[in-house]
């Protein structure tokens, strides 16, 4: 049985004289299995050879054909264009992935995406490399590990749709952590530390606002947002205290652990610490704006009645 | 100008493992790939890759001598054992790269069955084995800082005085010409899957390299063995990997039978015959009708859950995205479908081809290590251990070469001409690359697939050649320079149209049936006459000739195959 299906694909062309994007529609008929990236290679083939996208493998292994489809980075290949049926009728919006410059169309320039991930020495500086002939000897464990992030095809989709990028550019982004996970988690890799070090920069592993974001938009499984902070949790044990995402984290955990809850007025200050008045003044929007919507912390925190079962739970964790 | 003293064209497993090596060895290197070289189609190889290691009780002779009897006995012994050699040491390095090999009990790298082997030899990450080591590769890619050309498509190679002296390639994000100078040129395109539909092969696979030295006057060889993989979803074509059998997958057939115990099919290796025979067998039982929906069926669930999940994580994936299956509950309906060219461009044990300082290596190469019919987890072995040595060779000989000029413009004036010429054509009654892909597609599909006969063939060359007088007036839609796909589609589709030729006339001229290659018009395999490599050369643009070279045997004769 075939469907018909709405596109209305994002276009951009440089070489027009109006280089405003626009958007044009197109209707095809699919069949009841397609997926979104049949009927764009349908439109190319058949109705508009000028529309330009990128996509090879069919089947969520190159990560060629990354892009937003009904507001969502994704896959075009392994998306069904069935699941966005409504009422019999089948609309879908197709826009570039974000957080990239776009080249024309659906295609976008992967230079920054590229420059991030180099940035993380990504290849295996290994500890003691074994002699000729013999490999590392390491559990299976270990490496089925890693096979989750090493399923990591670099299809952009978490960089696309990460919320600190949006603001940020300078931020490593989840693909990039995601890849420096990678090695500091193989035991064969012997740089950890150096590796930890440099990621607990600023534009760093404490940058990721663990807005879940990548993780639900991954077509792989990788947890970007998981390995960052994965990542964090090593560079504390490592000894990487200093950073404000460090201090942050300990004060956090310390203000809950003592008073059941968190101490929202003293966060800022113990994090950044009270002769930091940059950072503090840096900080006086926030309240302003906190004073206007009448949502101020307590100055005076008082300790839960409950705290001692959160401090139980502390302890069962050892914490 | 561009200047180098190698450069690769291709950037999957061969050409990088030839940019990594040529660069240790000081030469300037560049690659140039048409797409990104994460997105190349290495990364689908899914099963593994074949090493014989002796301190483990295995001999390379053994691993040898199963490729041999795979191939159907047309494989170069020469090429098969330094293959064989040289695997063990090309696995070991890459897992010093950072491979995540799986591992065994003891922390050692594990292996498991694979097709047409008497030993568990392949090593293997998961089921995407071909992505793990694509990857790692590209890893140190940068770390050796190898200049990549992304996103560029080579349109000619640069021939003078009878020698290779570069490419002539365009940039697709700007649509700029530039040539390219290079001391040596080394392809490493891989294969032409796209001139079958369906394929499991990727979009990208059109056999540029194959019919760029074809056009340079270099030979194909083999062009008629054509792998038609046992297990592909009917859907789309994608592949269901061979380690699902490896793991102890069957294959049955409506009845519920596992109809490889058949007699004439393979009673004692069952689903782990080589993969020609085991595609003849499944197309056989869907034929005489006792298939499902024109499909056998892949049943893994006996396999259980766990194991499922480690070991073909992807597959399952795959299954279910595109089959709406679930093969931990259920046999997934599977078909025989194009896969992998064993053909492709002649080379020696070095990856030298016939024309000086050009080489070839993995799928656009011939060596020949496949002959009739590859054994599955070779691929990937091909493509290390010739990319090396093909990288080795072209670095120390790039070194020797004397200084030499090329008139640049008036190649330059020539391809722009080309491309003006192309894209100028406002006959909107002219053909789009689309319509005629298929077309092609489809007939080489019908008439080139698992059994062939004469009638067929003849039919299929025909039909290409009125294919080939509407591409003469081809009409490109995308008028622009920036990344006009609609352009690289219709060059890439001229270059398919000569590899689907070569194979159609490949195929004509073997009058037997050898490996992947079965007539049913001559069901025989015929020592006598056809022990011997089929060459095409092109004359001209209507004209080519047909060559052959004897099998190179050293320590095993053709014998009965039997599995």
């Amino acid at each position: 049985m075939k469907m018909k299906v709405e596109y209305k694909v994002k276009r951009y062309n440089p070489e027009l004289d109006d280089t405003a994007e626009s958007w044009d529609t197109f209707v095809v008929e699919l069949d009841q299995a397609a997926t979104v990236l049949d009927g764009l290679i349908k439109i190319r083939e058949e109705v508009d050879g000028t529309l330009a996208l990128r996509c090879s493998c069919r089947s969520a292994i190159c990560g060629s054909c990354a892009m937003r489809i009904n507001g969502q980075a994704r896959l075009a290949c392994n998306t069904k264009v069935s699941d966005f049926e409504k009422n019999g009728n089948i609309t879908l919006l197709v826009e570039p992935p974000g957080n990239m410059p776009v080249i024309k169309d659906l295609v976008v320039d992967f230079v920054p995406f590229w420059s991030k991930v180099n940035a993380v020495d990504p290849w295996l500086k290994p500890n003691h490399p074994p002699k000729y002939m013999e490999e590392h000897i390491v559990s299976n464990e270990s490496m089925l590990h890693l096979s989750e992030v090493m399923g990591c095809i670099m299809c952009g989709a978490c960089v696309s749709d990460c919320t600190v990028l949006e603001v940020d550019k300078s931020f490593l982004g989840p693909a990039a952590l995601a890849k420096a996970y990678r090695f500091v988690s193989d035991p064969r890799d012997g740089s950890a530390k150096y590796r930890l070090g440099s990621l607990e920069k600023p534009s760093g592993m404490w940058d990721c606002t663990r807005c879940m974001q990548c993780v639900e938009v991954c077509p792989k499984g990788v947890d970007p947002m998981g390995k960052i902070m994965k990542l964090r949790d090593f560079a504390i044990q490592d000894g990487y205290k200093k950073t404000y995402g460090a201090k942050h984290t300990a004060v956090f955990s310390d203000s809950v652990k003592h008073t059941g809850w968190l101490n929202e007025f003293q966060l800022p200050l113990r994090t950044f610490g009270i002769f930091n008045v940059i950072k503090l003044l840096g900080l006086l929007p926030i309240l302003l704006d906190a004073l206007v919507s009448r949502k101020v912390p307590p100055i005076f925190h008082h300790k839960l009645p409950s705290a001692s079962s959160i401090q139980r739970i502390f302890k069962k964790f050892d914490l | 100008m561009l200047e180098h003293d190698v450069l690769i064209i291709g950037a999957g497993l061969a050409g990088m493992r030839a940019a990594i090596v040529a660069k240790d060895l000081g030469a300037d290197v560049a690659v140039v790939s048409k797409v990104h070289p994460v997105r190349s189609h290495s990364n689908a190889a899914q099963g593994g890759i074949n090493a014989a290691l002796a301190h483990r009780g295995d001999k390379w002779e053994d691993h040898a001598y199963d490729t041999i009897k795979g191939s159907d006995y047309i494989a170069d012994q020469d090429a098969v054992e330094i293959m064989a050699k040289e695997a063990g040491s090309e696995v070991i390095s890459m897992e010093h790269m950072g491979v995540i090999f799986n591992r065994d009990d003891e922390g050692k790298l594990g292996t498991r069955a694979f097709g047409g082997q008497r030993k568990a030899r392949t090593f293997f990450v998961a089921d995407f084995t071909g992505q793990a080591l694509l990857h790692v590769l590209y890893e140190q890619i940068i770390k050796s800082d190898v200049l990549v050309y992304e996103e560029w498509f080579v349109l000619s190679l640069i021939v003078q005085d009878g020698e290779c002296s570069g490419a002539v390639m365009i940039d697709m994000k700007s649509g700029n010409i530039e040539i390219c100078v290079a001391k040596s040129v080394i392809l490493a395109t891989g294969g032409l899957g796209r001139v079958f539909e369906p394929s499991t092969n990727a979009l990208i696979c059109t056999g540029d390299g194959m019919a760029l030295a074809y056009r340079a006057g270099v030979p194909l060889m083999d062009m008629e063995m054509v792998q038609y993989h046992p297990t592909t979803l009917k859907n789309n074509g994608a592949l269901m990997s061979e380690s699902a059998r490896g793991e102890g997958a069957y294959l049955r057939n409506i009845d519920g039978e596992r109809f490889m115990a058949k007699e004439g099919n393979a009673p004692k290796m069952m689903e782990l015959a080589s993969r020609d025979v085991v595609s003849r067998s499944a197309q056989k039982e869907i034929n005489e009708g006792r298939g499902i929906d024109g499909c056998v069926l892949l049943d893994c669930t006996h396999l259980g859950e766990k194991l499922i999940n480690e070991k073909l994580p992807q597959i399952r994936d795959l299954a279910k995205d595109f089959a709406n299956v679930d093969m931990i509950k259920e046999p997934v309906p599977v078909r025989p479908g194009m896969h992998y060219q064993m053909g492709g461009v002649k080379t020696d044990i070095n990856g030298l081809t016939t024309l000086p300082h050009l080489y070839a290596a993995g799928e656009c190469a011939c060596v020949s290590v496949h002959g009739g019919n590859r054994l599955g987890a070779n691929s990937l072995l091909d493509t290390l251990v010739f990319g090396r040595r093909a990288g080795e060779y072209a670095a120390e000989v790039s070194k020797k070469r004397r200084n030499f000029k090329i008139s640049s413009n008036d190649l330059l004036k020539k391809h722009e001409g080309d491309i003006e010429k192309l894209l100028s054509n406002n006959d909107k009654d002219g053909f789009m690359y689309g319509s005629i892909r298929k077309e092609m597609g489809t007939l080489m599909n019908q008439y080139l697939a698992v059994f062939r006969d004469e009638s067929g063939m003849q039919t299929a060359i025909e039909k290409l050649s009125e294919l080939k007088l509407k591409y003469k007036n081809i009409f490109v839609s995308d008028k622009g320079r920036v990344f006009n796909t609609a352009l690289i589609f219709t060059l890439e589709l001229g270059f398919m149209l000569d590899c689907a030729e070569t194979i159609a006339i490949s195929a004509l001229e073997r009058k037997e049936s050898r490996g992947a290659h079965a007539r049913i018009d001559m069901p025989d395999r015929d020592d006598k006459n056809w022990l011997k490599h089929v060459l095409v050369y092109r004359e001209n643009d209507d004209a080519y000739r047909v060559d052959y070279l004897p099998v190179v045997i050293t320590l095993w004769k053709p014998e009965e195959r039997k599995y």
